[in-house]
């Protein structure tokens, strides 16, 4: 074809590490289009990918690349014109590795946005420069703060649909301060763009001189993401019992499992909940080699000074860190993923790490209004309902307020029939002297 | 004390992570085990999430019978070094216990058959879950996939019942009859799996590096290594080249490219530089229709 060139690019190696991020926005704003830009100016879009592209954007009236035909999917979708689900894109430049995940904008987009950015470092928020600030806004924004993402990027797009004015932007990022201080949500970035043009996706835009920041992509490079679970308390759960029972290795008994946060060395005084027992670390191996120390998240192998056989599910913390919450009764904010309500009374299978206890629901305190952000009273949560509830366990889970620790914070309910996960839960701050109680058995 | 961490570091964390829930949450997994780069890299993290013990589940091949001798004596080579358990079922077997039509025309391809066999071992054995080494990246159908991954009775996936997938806590609780498959490393690229093979200096069959071979050429400008399994007419133009398989599937149906590239290294150049995708380059299955590989999925295919 004429006038398509390919890009070519040879970086690799170097790469440090790895961002995680969400794009957000309403039908329309440009999402599809954005990602698209970002995949094809950082040349991460295989020759004959571009082909397909090519041969499919043909039958355009303006015959322009359709950029965001690289971030669909599945042919029910083609089919219906929309994206149903989360889809994960990958990319990366000399800096970092990138994985997108892309949740669609329509009415399942609550649940799919939440399963997106449990595992995001940065949100994308798109507004559109012609609407500004909308209801669908507020609601991005409130799953961002639910679920406790780090970073947020507002990227105004379309500004050649407003001659690039600097005054459409900055009344725009002036009312978006407003709702990011109601929602408490800290580091927000804002930026103007063209994802259609190009103008600061990758390339800094000759049409927005008024704009001296960084472009999007730079931002994306650079932006600190929060790794530093070391500096957390160590927290750490068994999720599998390495037990070789071979001549070699015949008394060998290792706890396997990730360091979810903080650090462990060799020598430290640990507790095992909810057991409330004390005891010592006696080695670590981290791939089969023993450490002295180990961090966050290293996948680990702990052994203990006294004989204790701990199964799956146990909680090992270090006894001069401030401890968890141990208890059967919690409350946690929830966004509700399933069709079949949730009542009072119901119970659920409630996965935590690998722990998984039966649960009631014991109360709805309130569900939130995804636009305005009131508390309403509700007898029951429907699908993407976002709501506070209190439940019991049957027996005691040990956790962190989600705010504090994400990895030890957050869990799902599982319908008990069906198995499908229908809840993520964000637990808050509870009760902490139950440790002490050595009633509970391993 | 140097704590550093890199994005290899993450990638294989997670992948570990992942095996060890399959470990802790099902009673009979299995590792299905295709002798390619991205189950050999499987095997490797396996041994680092299970070593000293044994692994809790056996490896499984697929044999079409169509696979190139060299992946086959390698993967031999791997279990025993391994100690592990490897179980072998051939899709030739099930042509007969079925009585099915095997391929036909000049490529017969056994890619869709192999989804019967794969449903009779998981039968035979009872497998609750199936470890296997696809990765989003590798298709577009493939950017939606869970890591843990849902099929019913029939092996089927459907798009509409797959479960939200949140933080790093996965959901196996199933059904009687309904199976799981995991992709331990979803999140890794092409390229990713080059870099860590390299870093991890693991060692691979013969074919994924240059070596001449003599290949027939495909209308469409693909290079087909010359084995028993296709049918060559006179008007085929065949030629010995310089190449290298980026996968090493059916051999009916797995392109090979030119390429001198000898050493690990020389493919992370490769791979930058030609910026052709994985299957594109490579599957001619995957070309017939932009939704081939849906529907393969949705009929049971890995
Ligand atoms: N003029 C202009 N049009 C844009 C821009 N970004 C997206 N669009 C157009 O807006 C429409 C919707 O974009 P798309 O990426 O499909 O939106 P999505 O629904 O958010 O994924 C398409 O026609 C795009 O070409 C932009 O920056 N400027």
């Amino acid at each position: 074809m004429a006038g398509l060139k390919f890009p070519h690019s040879t970086h690799n190696t170097l790469i440090m590490n790895i961002l995680k991020f969400i794009t957000a926005g309403s039908v329309d704003d440009g999402k599809s289009t954005l990602i698209g830009r970002l995949l094809f100016d950082s040349k991460a879009v295989s020759h004959d990918i571009l082909h397909t592209l090519e041969r499919q954007s043909r039958n355009k009236p303006d015959g322009v690349l359709d950029l965001s035909l690289l971030t669909d999917g599945l042919r029910a979708e083609r089919e219906q014109g929309i994206t149903i689900d989360v889809a994960y894109k990958y990319f990366n430049t000399p800096r970092r590795k990138f994985i997108i995940a892309d949740a669609p904008g329509h009415v399942q987009y609550t649940r799919n946005m939440v399963t997106g950015a449990s595992n995001a470092d940065l949100a994308i928020i798109l507004v559109d420069a012609r609407q500004g600030v909308v209801e669908q806004t507020h609601r991005h924004s409130l799953v961002a703060s639910l679920m406790g993402i780090p970073q947020i990027v507002v990227a105004v797009n379309k500004m050649d649909l407003v001659e690039y004015d600097e005054k459409v932007f900055y009344h725009i990022a002036a009312e978006y301060q407003k709702l990011a201080q109601k929602l408490d949500l800290k580091d927000v970035k804002f930026i103007p763009i063209s994802a259609y043009v190009g103008d600061n996706v990758v390339k800094p835009s000759k049409n927005m001189a008024w704009y001296s920041g960084e472009t999007l992509l730079d931002y994306l490079e650079t932006v600190t993401v929060n790794q530093n679970w070391p500096q957390y308390d160590a927290r750490f759960q068994v999720q599998y019992v390495i037990r070789p029972r071979t001549e070699a290795f015949h008394d060998y008994r290792g706890y396997a499992g990730a360091l979810r946060s903080g650090t462990f060395k060799k020598g430290d005084r640990v507790r095992v909940l909810p057991a409330g027992i004390e005891t010592t670390l006696k080695s670590i191996e981290v791939h089969q080699k023993e450490v002295e120390e180990a961090f966050a998240p290293q996948p680990v192998v702990l052994h203990l000074e006294d004989d204790i056989d701990l199964s799956r599910g146990a909680s090992l913390v270090k006894i001069n860190e401030l401890q968890p919450s141990v208890t059967q009764n919690i409350e946690l904010d929830v966004c509700w993923m399933s069709e079949r309500p949730l009542k009072p009374g119901d119970r659920y299978l409630l996965r935590h790490n690998t722990t998984t206890v039966k649960a009631i629901v014991k109360e709805i305190l309130y569900r939130v209004d995804i636009h305005t952000f009131e508390h309403q009273s509700t007898d029951q949560l429907a699908l993407n309902d976002i709501a506070r509830i209190r439940l019991r366990t049957a027996l005691p889970l040990v956790f962190d307020a989600y705010k504090q620790n994400r990895a030890s914070g957050s869990l799902i309910l599982i319908n008990e029939n069906t198995f499908d996960t229908v809840a993520a839960g964000m637990l808050l701050e509870a009760q902490k002297e139950a440790y002490l109680v050595s009633e509970f058995a391993i | 004390m140097s704590r550093s961490f890199d994005y290899l570091d993450h990638l294989e964390a997670q992948s570990i992570h992942i095996l060890r829930e399959v470990a802790g949450q099902f009673e009979r997994p299995a590792l299905l085990f295709s002798g390619g780069k991205d189950s050999i890299t499987l095997v490797k993290l396996a041994e680092k999430a299970f070593r000293p013990g044994k692994f809790p589940f056996p490896l499984v091949h697929i044999d079409t019978g169509h696979n190139f001798p060299e992946v086959i004596a390698f993967r031999d080579k791997l279990a025993a070094q391994l100690g592990e358990k490897l179980i072998v079922r051939k899709v030739e077997d099930t042509i007969l216990r079925q009585g099915l039509k095997d391929g036909t025309g000049k490529y017969p391809s056994r890619n869709a058959l192999q989804t019967n066999t794969l449903l009779e071992v998981i039968e035979e054995f009872e497998f609750d879950a199936c470890i296997g080494g696809a990765r989003r990246d590798e298709e577009k159908a493939r950017a939606k996939e869970r890591i843990f991954s849902i099929r019913d009775e029939f092996g089927s996936w459907d798009p509409k019942r797959q479960r939200p997938e949140l933080w790093d806590t996965y959901n196996g609780a199933i059904r009687k009859g309904e199976n799981v498959r995991v992709f331990p490393i979803s999140n890794w690229t092409e390229l990713d799996v080059w870099n860590y093979i390299q870093r991890e200096k693991i060692e691979l069959p013969d074919i994924y590096f240059s070596h001449s071979r003599n290949c027939v050429v495909t209308p469409g400008g693909q290079l087909l290594a010359i084995t028993p399994h296709i049918r060559l007419d006179s008007e085929d133009i065949t030629s010995v080249r310089e190449v290298r398989f980026r996968t090493v599937g059916d051999a009916t149906c797995t392109a090979a490219v030119e390429s001198l590239a000898s050493t690990v290294e020389d493919i992370i150049q490769d791979i930058l530089t030609t910026k052709i995708s994985e299957r594109g380059a490579t599957r001619l299955d995957d070309r017939l229709s932009e939704a081939a590989m849906e529907d393969r999925k949705k009929n049971g295919y890995f």
